[in-house]
């Protein structure tokens, strides 16, 4: 007996009894579905991160004060104030330094900013000309702080255009005052828009001069951190190690473990960002593939009742000279049709699912051939694994008894 | 009804050469024995006969005789537990199991009391099947099935399923399943019991026609009105064979 025509078979007997066969490839279905969905927004999740750490620059490095942490990036930082102007200029004037093109030494506070009516809790950044280019960040309107306003410490700021929305319900900014600490400043210009909602929202940032916001607003004689552009992607590592050695030597520390600063890459956080999203994708997918397990349980269950149900059929066949291998066969094609074509209706629903949702989100939609191939694979095998016993079942039955079954 | 000349012609020589029939069936000391927890049956008890090729024969008893085992071992289903089978130059008992369904495949053709047809399947499907599992080709089996079909009259109902079909025209579509593998023995199982007393004597005369043709039937029942179609009639009583004598009063031969 060819396989195509047990197949054909197949297919006749699962149709003669459609709600059953529905009932029982929708766990399938289910199970599926929910590992289809959940790998492409997990995989979503992963690239949009990735999307906005790319937009801030991949060949940014970050120095802040603070012990460098073994694992990897330590997140509350900023207590500490060992970092100083006079370090951001020997980065940038080192003759041992190769790597780095620009260097921006900042100081940054969340704080309230007011206008007459409105007031937004924000973040302050005191920063120097070089921070639009080692930040990637662009001037919409209006001009962004100058050499002159940080020498002379003047009371000017650049908003950011979740900043004017928030104060000027996205009226003109540019002349306007805004109030600091008590303290009035005059806007000179806007941003432009950075989107994205990652770890911190790009918009929503106000900028005044680096000496303005040590010395007036908040008192101190320190750098918050210091940002730094790298010649290429490729240098990081080098970079890393340039600077690292010319502060280590300049704060006379002798050797790396000492080191009161960390210097991390745009990398680094990348990497802690995939470590965490791909921990959540592999728990959901987990959960998913609990419920694939109750689906070939499903499965196993319908086909054992169908061997008992048609315990005479078989019982008829053999006695006509069906072989065990044939019964075998017979019974494991039903159970992975039934797999496979819920399998394939699970995918279908998987891939609309994370559409949907990712329109909704507005996360980017991702569908890898890994996760259809695996799903594939995963459903057909479900269907000899739960189908295997029940066929066997069926195959060794005796056909006297068989076809005395009533 | 479905004569045809030269085979008759060919079986009726080879009853004539007496001694040079070649036997079907060499039955010898079968014993069965089930065993039921602690409690042993025996079903069958040194059950030795011969079954000759040509010949139509009913083993007749009552229920609980022994009659369905020795069905079972004589359709290969079942093995003896002592005593040897030959069927048409096989060693039955020395089988295994897929070996025992390619014997019942090629050599038996199965006519039972409930019919047995696939349900939802066209006579024409349920008369292929057990071509099918011998690797026959579509084409050839539809072929087949097709020719038996006629000869059995149901020329006209080919694609009814079985449950558009009267109990004797089911009947017959198990007939023409039976024939389709052109079997050295037909074994009958009740074929009347389920079916309407006037259509079961169609039934009988199909048998009758078949066994002129030169077909080797064996047919268990318990009514002797359906065993006296038979040339010779086994009765079995309590798992032992009680008489065996040839039917002289064979009724509705045409001939």
């Amino acid at each position: 007996m060819e396989y195509t025509e047990i197949i054909t078979e197949s297919f006749g007997t699962l149709t003669i009894n459609k709600l059953r066969t529905g009932l029982a490839a929708l766990g399938i279905v289910i199970g599926i579905g929910s590992v289809i969905a959940l790998i492409s927004l997990g995989q979503a999740t992963e690239q949009s991160v990735q999307n906005q750490i790319q937009a801030l620059g991949s060949n940014l490095l970050t120095v802040i004060p603070g012990a460098q942490n073994s694992g990897g990036v330590r997140g509350a930082a900023g207590g500490g104030t060992t970092l100083t102007l006079d370090d951001a200029k020997a980065i940038q004037s080192s003759s041992q330094i190769t790597t780095i093109t620009n260097v921006s030494p900042e100081f940054s506070r969340r704080t309230q900013v007011t206008t007459g009516k409105n007031n937004t809790n924000t973040q302050v950044i005191g920063a120097t000309p070089t921070y639009l280019q080692v930040h990637k960040a662009s001037i919409g309107q209006g001009a962004f702080i100058t050499q002159k306003d940080v020498d002379g410490m003047t009371k000017v700021a650049v908003v950011g255009p979740q900043v004017v929305s928030d104060l000027f319900d996205n009226s003109d900014p540019i002349g306007q005052t805004i109030r600091i600490s008590g303290q009035t400043f005059t806007i000179i210009g806007e941003t432009v828009s950075k989107g994205g909602t990652g770890f911190q929202n790009q918009d929503d940032l106000v900028f005044v001069p680096l000496s303005t916001a040590q010395k007036q607003l908040f008192g101190a004689d320190y750098l918050g951190s210091i940002a730094l552009e790298a010649k290429s992607a490729d240098v990081m590592t080098d970079a890393q190690n340039e600077v690292g050695y010319l502060l280590l030597s300049r704060h006379k520390l002798k050797d790396p473990t000492q080191a009161d600063f960390s210097i991390f890459s745009q990398q680094d956080i990348l990497n802690t960002a995939a470590s965490a999203t791909g921990t959540f994708t592999t728990l959901l997918s987990g959960i998913a593939a609990i419920s694939l397990l109750v689906g070939g349980i499903g499965i196993m269950n319908i086909m054992l009742v169908t061997v008992t149900e048609r315990t005479r059929e078989i019982g008829l066949r053999k006695a006509l000279g069906a072989k065990k291998r044939i019964i075998i066969t017979q019974f494991l094609i039903e159970a992975i049709i039934l797999t496979f074509v819920g399998g394939i209706i699970g995918m279908v629903l998987g891939i609309l699912a994370s559409f949907i949702i990712s329109n909704l989100t507005n996360s980017p939609f991702v569908l890898s051939l890994q996760s259809i191939l695996l799903a594939t694979l995963v459903s057909a095998g479900i269907g000899i694994l739960f189908g295997w016993y029940p066929a066997r079942r069926a195959a060794n039955l005796q056909p006297i008894e068989a076809l005395r079954y009533e | 009804m479905f004569l045809v000349a030269e085979v008759v012609e060919e079986a009726g020589e080879e009853c004539l050469l007496g001694d040079k029939v070649p036997t079907i069936i060499q039955a010898s000391h079968l014993r069965k024995v089930y065993q039921t927890g602690s409690v042993e049956t025996v079903a069958l008890d040194n059950v030795s006969f011969e079954i000759n090729k040509g010949e139509f024969v009913a083993i007749m008893g009552p229920s609980g005789s022994g009659k369905s085992t020795l069905m079972h071992l004589l359709g290969a289903l079942d093995t003896p537990s002592s005593g040897s089978y030959i069927l048409d130059g096989e060693e039955v008992e020395k089988l295994s199991d897929d070996q025992l369904a390619d014997i019942r495949n090629r050599k038996i053709g199965f006519i039972f009391q409930a019919f047995n047809l696939l349900p939802r399947r066209t006579a024409l499907q349920n008369v292929a099947l057990p071509m099918s599992y011998a690797g026959i080709s579509k084409v050839e089996r539809m072929e087949r099935a097709k020719k038996y079909l006629e000869m059995v009259g149901l020329g006209d109902r080919l694609e009814h399923t079985s449950n558009q079909l009267s109990g004797g025209q089911q009947q017959r579509v198990a007939i023409a399943r039976g024939l389709a593998m052109n079997p050295s023995l037909l074994l009958a199982d009740e074929p009347t019991g389920n079916i309407a007393s006037s259509q079961a004597e169609e039934i009988m005369q199909i048998f009758q026609d078949l066994n002129e043709e030169g077909h080797t039937i064996v047919m268990i029942t318990h009514e002797p009105d359906i065993a006296s179609h038979a040339k010779r009639i086994i009765h079995i009583k309590d798992g032992k064979i009680v008489e065996d004598e040839r039917n002289g009063k064979q009724r509705n031969r045409r001939f």
